[in-house]
């Protein structure tokens, strides 16, 4: 009986990926949504603090998905992705004090940082990818204190402020008040998730992406140049390193833009990416948004938890997490033929 | 008859383990050819040593150009379809998206292909939001067929297209194999452990024993030919 259960499980090749999403995590989210409308409608402070927390979310969210755009991959965690976007928001730094527009900056820098993401993967990653992937992981924790202190010698450390694109002054909506740069960040995290989605979903590239990682051997036999897809993984994850860098540096989150900026950020990102389950990518965005709102809410409603607590919570959170669903909200038992 | 791929003295090894010891076989345009043999006997290392994915010494020539050793994704761009032992399919992906990337190499739009997928196999029009993973066995080896043709290959290497399958379905695989031949034109090299279905729609075949090629000919003969039956055809 067990044995011809397990065969047919077998039978489907190991590690059929259906977006299998349990009923309980999913009224659970469901939940989650009617609460905080229902919240956001009774009280403004309510409201503003969603806001808040959605934008701050929908930043982890991004920096979330470029560790799970790797992970899927590789099976590498990137932990240089955080200095990655720290250097990317300095280039846009330097960009603006040069006298460019913010925008025109802006995309320059997503551009900047792809061919950059693309390079780091040729010259760094690639020559030690065949000693296996905890090198690699290793490689990226030294780039993380090579970029750290390359920033530091080329800007110093001085903490400088980064500006915002929206406008300083909030929209007012039926005696809510909501900051541009929140609403703003979260409109720029939408716009890049819908667009990654559409690359990965219907266009060519996107689906030889998905097959290099899926099954390497097979799409090197279709004719994908399996070496490129990596490169150009790491490059997509650059550019959304990037976007979560220029989003985060004018709020408190990061507190301006110094070298070690970025750190506090990668750790709320892990914890949104591990929370949706690492390779999930709508898991990552999912639980990027909850951990957001969910601290907002939390260190504005209970005193006892003041900013300084704010990541001592957020762990404590993702454990209580993992304790339930070892895999993460949207993660799966991964079953694999031996 | 031109000989459109040519392998000659080819030996591959898998670390100290030589596993093809000088195999030379041709290929004509437009046949069926068939690599017979027992377990082991060298039947998948000679496919994967034309489309690159073991290392190999000796010459292959395909359309009378030599194959460069580009690995398997530049042997995919010269034309040549490889279903792999496993088939080689996205389990995870769906059945239209394994089709596209069966097209990945060409350029232009895909709609004419498609519908001839669809010709040869009906089933496949109804199902392209399946994913291929929770396909039967046959669907998937149909479905790993259809992925190669979506290449416009000039030439499919096809490894044990039988294995795991029912004799039905085994023979309706081969009869879409021939259909293909006859029709599109496309070479194939099949290498089954089946020789009684391999012989009926090959024109050609070798038998390869522990890495080395022990009789070879028209299927006609190879049918008759007492060693051959009593070894693989069992009567």
């Amino acid at each position: 009986m067990v044995d011809a259960r397990l065969t047919k499980r077998l039978d489907l090749r190991g590690s059929v990926a259906r977006l299998s999403v349990p009923p309980l995590v999913l009224l659970l989210l469901l939940a989650a949504c009617v609460f905080l409308t229902v919240g956001s409608l009774i009280s403004a402070r309510f409201a503003e603090q969603t806001v808040i927390g959605l934008a701050s979310g929908g930043v982890y969210a991004i920096l979330a998905l470029a560790i799970v755009l790797i992970y899927r991959a590789t099976e590498v965690i990137n932990f240089a992705q955080g200095e990655m976007a720290m250097i990317s928001t300095y280039i846009a730094w330097q960009l603006i004090q040069w006298g460019v527009a913010f925008w025109a900056a802006f995309f320059a820098t997503l551009a900047i940082s792809f061919v950059g993401g693309m390079l780091l993967e040729l010259v760094v990653i690639r020559p030690v990818e065949r000693a296996g992937v905890l090198a690699v992981v290793v490689v990226t924790i030294g780039l993380v204190f090579v970029m750290q202190a390359g920033a530091a010698w080329i800007w110093s450390s001085d903490l400088k402020f980064f500006p915002s694109a929206f406008h300083a002054s909030p929209i007012r909506v039926g005696g809510v008040a909501f900051s541009l740069q929140d609403l703003g960040t979260i409109g720029v995290s939408i716009a890049a998730v819908v667009v990654l989605w559409f690359f990965f979903q219907f266009t060519k590239t996107g689906l030889a992406m998905r097959a290099a990682a899926l099954r390497p051997a097979a799409a090197r036999l279709v004719g994908i140049r399996v070496g490129w897809m990596l490169a150009l993984g790491w490059g997509l994850a650059a550019v959304l390193g990037a976007i979560a860098g220029m989003m985060i540096a004018p709020t408190s989150v990061s507190g301006g833009l110094q070298p070690t900026s970025m750190d506090v950020v990668l750790i709320y990102a892990f914890a949104a990416a591990i929370l949706g389950g690492i390779e999930n990518p709508a898991g990552a965005v999912v639980g990027g948004l909850a951990l957001g709102v969910f601290l907002a809410l939390l260190t504005s409603y209970v005193d006892v938890v003041t900013s300084e607590l704010r990541l001592p919570v957020a762990l404590g959170a993702l454990l209580a997490v993992l304790l339930i669903r070892p895999n993460g909200l949207f993660g799966r038992a991964v079953v694999r033929r031996v | 008859m031109t000989a459109l791929l040519e392998l000659s003295d080819v030996e591959a090894r898998y670390g100290p383990i030589k596993a093809l010891h000088g195999v030379t076989l041709t290929v004509d345009e437009g046949q069926i050819t068939a690599v017979l043999g027992a377990n082991g006997a060298g039947k998948t290392t000679t496919l994967r040593a034309i489309s690159n994915t073991v290392r190999r010494t000796g010459k292959i020539r395909f359309d009378g150009k030599p194959l460069a050793r580009g690995g398997p994704e530049s042997v995919a761009r010269r034309g040549i379809a490889h279903v792999p032992e496993g088939r080689g399919t996205f389990a995870e992906l769906t059945v239209t998206e394994n089709l596209r990337l069966g097209a990945y190499t060409r350029r232009g739009a895909l709609k004419d292909d498609l519908r001839r997928v669809h010709s040869y196999f009906p089933w496949i029009e109804r199902r392209g939001g399946q994913q291929a993973g929770t396909l039967s066995g046959g669907e998937q080896q149909m479905l790993a067929l259809a992925r190669a043709f979506m290449q416009r290959p000039r030439l499919m290497l096809l490894d044990e297209p039988s294995l795991g399958l029912a004799p039905i379905v085994v023979s309706e695989i081969f009869r879409i194999v021939k259909e293909l031949n006859e029709q599109e034109g496309v070479a194939v090299l099949v290498a089954e452990q089946n020789a009684n279905i391999a012989l009926q729609v090959a024109d050609t075949a070798y038998v390869l024993e522990v890495g080395r090629i022990a009789l070879s000919g028209p299927s006609a003969d190879l049918q008759k030919d007492e060693s051959v039956r009593k070894s693989y055809l069992g009567y």
